[in-house]
């Protein structure tokens, strides 16, 4: 694998401008000093409550996200390119997701092969025809981002359903702030924290049209033991929105309440962190207890908005990834400006041959896994592992895409032998409302701690970094 | 605000409440028991600390007897005792975990920072009377912090009554099960024939709803039995007597039932209870029989918890 591209260093030793006053910073900074605020960091967090939950792991049910003091950053110039391409991205998949539930022009023009939305377990066949508020399916996007050169953002996964993380995002500035004042001083950082803001206008704006002049909106999570629980809890209350559970939500006469002391109170937007299986037990999964009976009928009548809609797992399906260039060009008439992962689809025999031939180079996904479960590294991956997979792959290869291992960009990161270059990646928030669409200035990065690693997820041991956008 | 978030906010108030009672009730039982018996005769203090604390016949179902080391462990330690300090506090952070968005920082970080202290105390239990004594100082003052935060930064809206009232009842409930259990030595002033014996269950009494002090400045007497009853049912003037609690809880429901613009089956039974109290004295209580008496503000008392739940928490 080739060297990766260091978003600090320039082979040869000089610096990218972006780093260059945080290198000077660094080299003023004995490293004791470093190591004390990384503790502190820590204490700060677990005292706050920043926790999530590791399924399958009874040992601790909550941990910290490990946080890596040293700040990822990128350039003004580089964030407009990247917020443009995020712009034209989400404007595609929502387009797509309309046109699919409606009109189906893109199955017409064989852009999409049929089977793939029409056989899908996501694609959502109650939302045939339904009018969603203003026509907007995702309004909350995070979409995976990694670098591999200076001049290309390159988009890893679409995350259209219930993308989470931005929590991070947020507390990671408060605490950086906190503890470096004398750093942020030296640079001019673009702030995050109207974020909250931002989505709360933009749920306003997508209210139904059968909600009052002043729209209540309140955010459903699946409860406590959820392991995204400490996000919607802090989303909540930096949106001054009620913190609902499935429980606390009923529907009468096609319309959707919660219970107050005060009695039954008319909910018209509901920020819902809950999967679409679980959301309604009439229509989807009748054993979830997370959901509310009834939704989708009042969803249905037009009197709720679901942020993000029912049924946009469509969109961001791996399957449907490898398609999105072309999606991009078929709605917008416009090149995409963000680049693809080159991607083979195991259900089409020629790149299944190919996969097969390459698994040791290649990682393979499951089209409907997330997290980074159920994934194979080929270059990490022991002979067993590989020769498991492949009989996984013959077994069922519409299961399964495989792309290239990227040799994602690095960031100078504190490990136990001081400062090292990890891997990393980027998730922005995409925030869609009935008229505008705004981004702000950052996201989550994500690093992988472990030498010459390339998995991010927080579940699989990343941690995170703040990333900050200078203000030029 | 949800019936929900009002409903943790009026348990998590509760579950703290009930840990500082059953610290200052294993304290008090400590001194008591570590008289000489001549002071304290022949019963089971360990047995009284379980029946104050109202797990005695749980706790038969597992164990022979009373002593100090099992009733200490029942009562602080034990996870299988739902209402032993471990449990009241993992239910306290849990409810706060739930209601995050309706407690302010300083009130979740209370109960967050004891949860994790805690954490090696239930790993290890306490070794010695010192470590023992340590964590149950520790216990009552997250309590006082608690209070004290909620008082101090809560919005005075319907989540700060409902945490209170959570905080009364429960207060209430305490205070209520000592005088159950210790009836028989509050006598009333002709029948008393106390000795020493007594005196130290008087004292114990006071100590464990921290009004030993209180008693001296309010009667400026020695320990008297019906003078201690008088006290903790009667004296709205001790924040722990019944008296106070329903003071207390008659307000904040009242205040819930202005702002919502409507009163309930809640408002007025509170208020029959509170008029029952201070329209008593405490021969007609002595008449009456101090046991029916308080045995019958139990219930009471229990009765309002679930009016309180179906008016508004459900």
């Amino acid at each position: 694998m080739a060297v990766a591209f260091d978003e600090m260093n320039i082979p040869g030793g000089d610096l990218r401008p972006a780093y260059q006053e945080l290198a000077r910073w660094l080299k003023e900074t004995p490293p004791e000093a470093l190591e004390y605020r990384r503790q502190e960091a820590e204490l700060l967090f677990r005292r706050i409550g920043i926790t999530f939950a590791v399924y399958g792991d009874s040992e601790s049910t909550e941990r910290l996200i490990p946080f890596d003091v040293i700040p990822r950053i990128m350039s003004g110039k580089e964030w407009t390119l990247l917020e443009k391409g995020l712009k034209q991205r989400v404007k595609a998949l929502n387009m797509f997701l309309r046109d699919i539930y409606h009109g189906r022009d893109i199955l017409r023009a064989e852009i999409v092969p049929d089977d793939l939305i029409f056989q899908n377990p996501v694609f959502r066949p109650e939302m045939n025809g339904q009018q969603v508020p203003h026509d907007v399916y995702v309004h909350i996007a995070g979409i995976d981002i990694v670098r591999v050169d200076a001049e290309d953002f390159i988009v890893l996964e679409d995350n259209a359903r219930t993308p989470s993380g931005v929590s991070y995002m947020l507390e990671n500035r408060e605490i950086m702030m906190r503890l470096f004042p004398d750093l942020f001083a030296r640079h001019r950082v673009a702030p995050v924290e109207r974020y909250p803001d931002e989505l709360l206008s933009a749920l306003r704006s997508v209210a139904p049209h059968s909600a009052s002049a002043e729209p209540t909106v309140a955010l459903l999570t699946p409860g406590v033991y959820n392991s995204a629980y400490y996000e919607h809890s802090f989303l909540a209350d930096k949106l001054g929105v009620e913190l609902v559970e499935g429980r606390d939500l009923v529907v009468k006469n096609n319309e959707v309440f919660m219970r107050t002391t005060e009695g039954l109170k008319r909910v018209d937007v509901i920020y819902r962190r809950v999967d679409d299986d679980f959301i309604d037990p009439l229509t989807f999964r009748p054993d979830s207890v997370l959901g509310v009976p009834g939704l989708m009928s009042a969803y249905a009548a037009g009197n709720i908005t679901l942020a993000n809609a029912v049924g946009t797992g469509i969109a961001d399906d791996k399957a449907i990834y490898s398609y999105m260039p072309d999606i991009v060009k078929f709605y917008l008439g416009e090149e995409p400006i963000l680049k693809n992962v080159p991607t083979w689809r195991c259900r089409e025999p020629k790149d299944l041959a190919y996969v097969l031939d390459n698994l040791g180079e290649l990682v393979v996904k499951e089209v409907h896994g997330s997290g980074g479960y159920g994934m194979l590294i080929g270059p990490a991956a022991t002979k067993a592992t590989i020769e498991a997979f492949r009989e996984k792959l013959k077994r069922e290869p519409e299961g399964f895409i495989a792309q290239p291992t990227l040799a994602l960009s690095t960031c100078p990161t504190c490990t136990a032998s001081g400062l090292a270059p990890r891997h990393v990646d980027l998730r922005p928030f995409v925030l869609t409302g009935s008229k505008t669409t705004t981004i702000v200035p950052g996201g989550l990065t994500r690093v992988a701690l472990k030498e010459g690693s390339l998995v991010v997820n927080s579940s699989q041991g990343g941690g995170t970094k703040d990333t900050w956008i200078l203000d030029e | 605000m949800l019936s929900r978030t009002a409903e943790n906010l009026y348990w998590l108030a509760r579950y703290v409440e009930r840990a500082e009672y059953l610290a200052r009730t294993i304290d008090a039982t400590l001194r008591v028991t570590a008289l000489p018996a001549t002071y304290i005769g022949k019963t089971n203090e360990w047995d009284s600390a379980l029946l104050t604390a109202g797990v005695a016949e749980s706790f038969y179902q597992t164990h022979e007897e009373a002593n100090e080391h099992n009733v200490v462990d029942y009562l602080s330690f034990s996870a299988e005792n739902p209402s032993s300090i471990r449990n009241c506090i993992e239910a306290a952070r849990l409810n706060s975990r739930s209601v995050r968005t309706a407690l302010t920082s300083e009130m979740w970080d209370t109960i967050n920072s004891a949860w994790i202290e805690l954490q090696e105390v239930w790993n290890k239990g306490t070794s010695t009377r010192e470590e023992l004594a340590r964590f149950l100082r520790f216990v009552q003052e997250t309590s006082l912090r608690f209070d004290g935060s909620a008082y101090r930064t809560m919005l005075r809206n319907d989540a700060y009554w409902f945490s209170r009232l959570g905080l009364h009842l429960e207060r209430a409930d305490n205070t209520a099960r000592i005088l159950d259990v210790k009836y028989h030595v509050l006598l009333p002033e002709e029948e008393h024939v106390g000795g020493p014996l007594d005196f130290y269950q008087w004292s114990s009494i006071l100590r464990s709803v921290s009004a030993l002090t209180a008693y001296h400045w309010v009667y400026r007497e020695t320990l008297k039995p019906w003078l201690v009853a008088d006290l903790l049912i009667l004296n709205s003037t001790l924040p722990r007597s019944l008296a106070s609690c329903y003071e207390n809880l008659t307000r904040n429901l009242d205040q819930i039932g202005v702002a919502y613009g409507r009163q309930g089956p809640a408002q007025r039974h509170a208020r029959g209870i509170r008029n029952r109290l201070e329209h008593s004295n405490m021969n007609d209580i002595f008449q009456h029989g101090v046991h029916e008496f308080i045995q019958e503000f139990i219930a009471d008392n229990s009765r309002l918890g679930e009016i309180i739940t179906k008016q508004y928490l459900i």
